[in-house]
């Protein structure tokens, strides 16, 4: 019997060779008798105390001589449960994984002792967790995250990896992949929405050479972080696809701009950029082809507005990450000029799936116009906090109630807001709506890359406007006036609003400004700026004009003649001197001096004054 | 104004030098201009922060103009010009932060450090600052302190969190 990591990794130079490792591969890993021990060794599970755990487990095999003969410990990605961080799975061969939960040492040594005393597997140790948020989901992009170590090729390989590169290669010439991809409905899954068979198409068309494929990897959307779990738990998945882009549109060199905040998924590319250039599906001559195409990463620098396509090609320039208008479209004129395909993580992950099993079993997913599967990202005040991938058209109640597990206080959802920065909330009565891109814009919000935060009554919305607002205020580039100086405006009146001190024509500026701000902005960034407060204005007004009555601006004050006793002392507290009245007779308020500051009420020790509003 | 002169660890320059030969970058300009982020985060690394001096180097290095160099520095929130503090304490500004409650936890160690948000205390020791959402949502509201992750933070811990910056 071989072992997997006895199986050779030498240079690939044709499509069999690739076909005859894969199935020594896969042969290995079905005769495999060692039992795995899986830990999740992604962000949130390094973050939840997973070295730790992943340590004490090393520890206590080794402690009892156990060598990976017999139980085999294994280092993979995110399955997306990261409310139950740190997650260990425990695979005995041919059988369902064992999932637990919140493994800490304790948890981890408990673990250890248990499959020992099991190893023939008879009395399997089966109080996992209940999988159904994980079963029940419709795994696309994420097929492989959690599932594959995402750090040997092997593992990548074996799951029929890179197959479809190879088939692209020698079997379809790039119109038919383009067609393909059209035909199967897949839309920009970064919150654009736009036909990515279309966007080949034309980058295949344009003139120019050389031209460009650019991975966005530079998810800047606060709460959202599915592209963080792909590239970490499925690199591989994405150079492939790049990989195969280039071939279709004609291009031989590709950037994958990633974001400085996400170390462990750089790592996790270059190793498998080098992983793959070692033995030639990567380089020059993939698998002995004609076609040549390498992949560089290009690193972020914390600026929000760059994850918009003008901006982030300037960025990989070297250049300030200012946006520059629109026409012409980067796949005329993109990076240097020359034509340029930028697709998101997401995006790319789906397409090997569309071209194994075809457009018509992407478009059977979903709804029509908007097919397939969209991860989202629930986070906030929810139960199961986490990555879940669903059919388009699957109602909002359906992730939120259904794989998210309601509420995490007990109290009710009031809204969800989608879209980050750029989107909007979608309050509680309209979570019957279907998932679909132009759905959620017909609700004031938008897609977005898939960031679902959810909140419970407590939350106060215009608070929540602000934040979104003051991120933008940060973020805007300030090459274009409507955003740079509109944006500060609209959190000054916020501002106001929220110190208690607006009035209702205040609400309407907001309205004013952020729909010229819509209109006029350069790019994506400052025409959804305002967002955020129209969709609050729309669905929250009352909030907005509380905070107005509160304010004080439509009160007056005026003191009962009967309850007067004429002590002078409201008089006396009065900073504009504007209460007549002698001792013991009762006082007056000038009403057109009165400032309303409410001091005489404060002062007046017979209940005498009476705050009214008019 | 005074000018800050820092004089720059030789061995610092040095280890510079040296990644920038490695990438081995024709003469092109879109060779040279497009390594600037990547030989800027390296630079960072080195020295902790990004004054003239660096800049300068980092310009010659690659035959920049400096206000190329000093443009890009200036509009990515990532690189400083002004030295952070030997703890570097950053505050998630994600939603999922915001929506549990980071807000109360900065006022927390704002009280406790005696300094406000983006600044360093006169030792050197401790800087308070953003950063953004990093995408461990699960564990809202986050802390980093350097590379470490705190997770589910709470005023009440933030006493210990400090301890751990010693």
């Amino acid at each position: 019997m071989v072992k997997i990591e006895e199986i050779p990794l030498d240079r690939l130079t044709s499509q069999d060779d690739l076909l005859r490792l894969a199935e020594s591969l896969q042969t290995a890993d079905v005769d495999k008798t060692a039992i795995q021990i899986l830990v999740g060794m992604s962000t949130c599970g390094r973050a939840s105390g997973a070295e730790e755990t992943y340590a004490i487990i090393k520890y206590e095999l080794e402690k009892r001589g156990i060598d990976k003969t017999t139980v085999e410990l294994v280092q993979t990605g995110c399955v997306g449960l990261c409310h139950a961080e740190p997650i260990v799975e425990v695979q005995y061969p041919g059988r369902r994984r064992i999932t637990f939960d919140k493994v800490g040492t304790a948890r981890g040594r408990r673990i250890v002792e248990e499959v020992v005393k099991n190893i023939d597997g008879k009395e399997v140790y089966s109080q996992g967790m209940g999988m159904g948020i994980y079963t029940d989901q419709t795994r696309v992009a994420l097929r492989h995250c959690g599932v594959i170590d995402p750090k040997l090729l092997r593992s990548y390989i074996a799951v029929g990896g890179y197959q479809q590169l190879a088939k692209c290669l020698f079997e379809r010439t790039p119109e038919e992949i383009i067609q393909v991809i059209t035909d199967s409905g897949l839309r920009g899954r970064g919150g654009g929405g736009f036909s990515t068979g279309l966007k080949w198409g034309f980058a295949r068309k344009a003139e120019g050479a050389p031209k460009y494929m650019v991975c966005n990897a530079d998810e800047g959307d606060p709460g959202a972080f599915m592209d963080r779990s792909i590239l970490e738990g499925d690199p591989h998945s994405v150079i492939e696809t790049m990989t195969i882009a280039g071939y279709a549109i004609g291009s031989s060199i590709g950037y994958i701009y990633a974001r400085a905040e996400y170390p462990l998924a750089v790592e996790h590319l270059r190793k498998a950029i080098t992983q793959a250039r070692k033995v030639g599906l990567l380089g020059k001559n993939i698998l002995d082809s004609d076609f040549s195409f390498d992949i560089h990463i290009r690193y972020g620098a914390g600026a929000f507005v760059c994850g918009e396509e003008t901006a982030l090609i300037h960025s990989i320039e070297g250049r300030r990450g200012e946006p520059t208008n629109k026409p012409p479209f980067p796949a005329e004129s993109g990076l240097w000029g020359r034509p340029t395909n930028v697709n998101n993580v997401e995006t790319l992950a789906s397409i090997i799936p569309i071209l194994e099993n075809g457009a018509d079993w992407f478009k059977s997913i979903g709804t029509e116009g908007n097919s397939g599967t969209k991860v989202f990202a629930l986070a906030g005040d929810v139960k199961n906090v986490g990555l879940v991938e669903v059919p388009m058209g699957a109602t909002i109640r359906d992730v939120l109630y259904g794989l998210g597990g309601g509420s995490s206080s007990g109290k009710s959802i009031k809204a969800i807001q989608t879209g980050g920065p750029s989107g909007g909330c979608i309050p509680a009565s309209e979570f019957d709506t279907e998932i679909s891109y132009e759905n959620f814009v017909k609700l004031g919000s938008m897609m977005g890359s898939g960031g679902m935060i959810v909140m419970d009554e407590d939350t106060n919305m215009v608070e929540l406007a602000k934040f979104y607002l003051e991120f933008t205020v940060e973020e805007s580039c300030g090459k274009c006036t409507p955003c740079r100086l509109g944006t500060k405006r609209l959190l000054d009146i916020l501002n106001k609003l929220l110190a208690g001190k607006g009035t209702a024509e205040d609400i309407t500026t907001l309205e004013e400004t952020g729909e010229t701000i819509k209109a006029s902005s350069l790019c994506g960034l400052g025409q959804t700026a305002p967002n955020p407060i129209l969709s609050t204005l729309r669905w929250f007004r009352e909030e907005y004009e509380a905070l107005i009555q509160d304010a004080g601006a439509a009160v007056c004050y005026e003191i009962d003649a009967e309850a007067c006793v004429g002590c002078r002392a409201c008089a006396k507290a009065c900073p504009v001197d504007c209460i007549d009245g002698k001792v013991k007779e009762a006082h007056v308020i000038r009403q057109g001096e009165c400032i309303q500051c409410g001091a005489c009420e404060k002062t007046c020790k017979f209940d005498a004054v009476i705050k009214r509003t008019v | 104004m005074t000018v800050k002169t820092t004089s720059l660890d030789s061995k610092g320059v040095g280890e510079l030098k040296k990644f920038v030969e490695n990438l081995g970058l024709d003469d092109s300009a879109e060779a040279r201009e497009g390594a600037l982020i990547e030989v800027l985060h390296k630079a960072q690394g080195i020295f902790g922060f990004l004054p003239s001096e660096v800049q300068e180097l980092v310009a010659s290095e690659l035959q920049l103009s400096l206000g190329h160099v000093y443009g890009v520095i200036s509009f990515y929130a990532y690189f400083t010009t002004e030295p952070k503090g030997e703890f570097e304490i950053n505050f998630c500004t994600g939603t999922a932060c915001f929506v549990r409650g980071v807000g109360k936890v900065i006022e927390r160690f704002e009280e406790l450090v005696g300094i406000e948000l983006g600044e360093v205390t006169d030792d050197g020791r401790i800087s308070l600052g953003h950063l953004r959402c990093v995408g461990a949502c699960s564990l809202a509201p986050v802390v980093m302190v350097n590379d470490k992750t705190y997770g589910n933070v709470t005023p009440e811990m933030v006493p210990e969190i400090l301890a751990d910056c010693q």
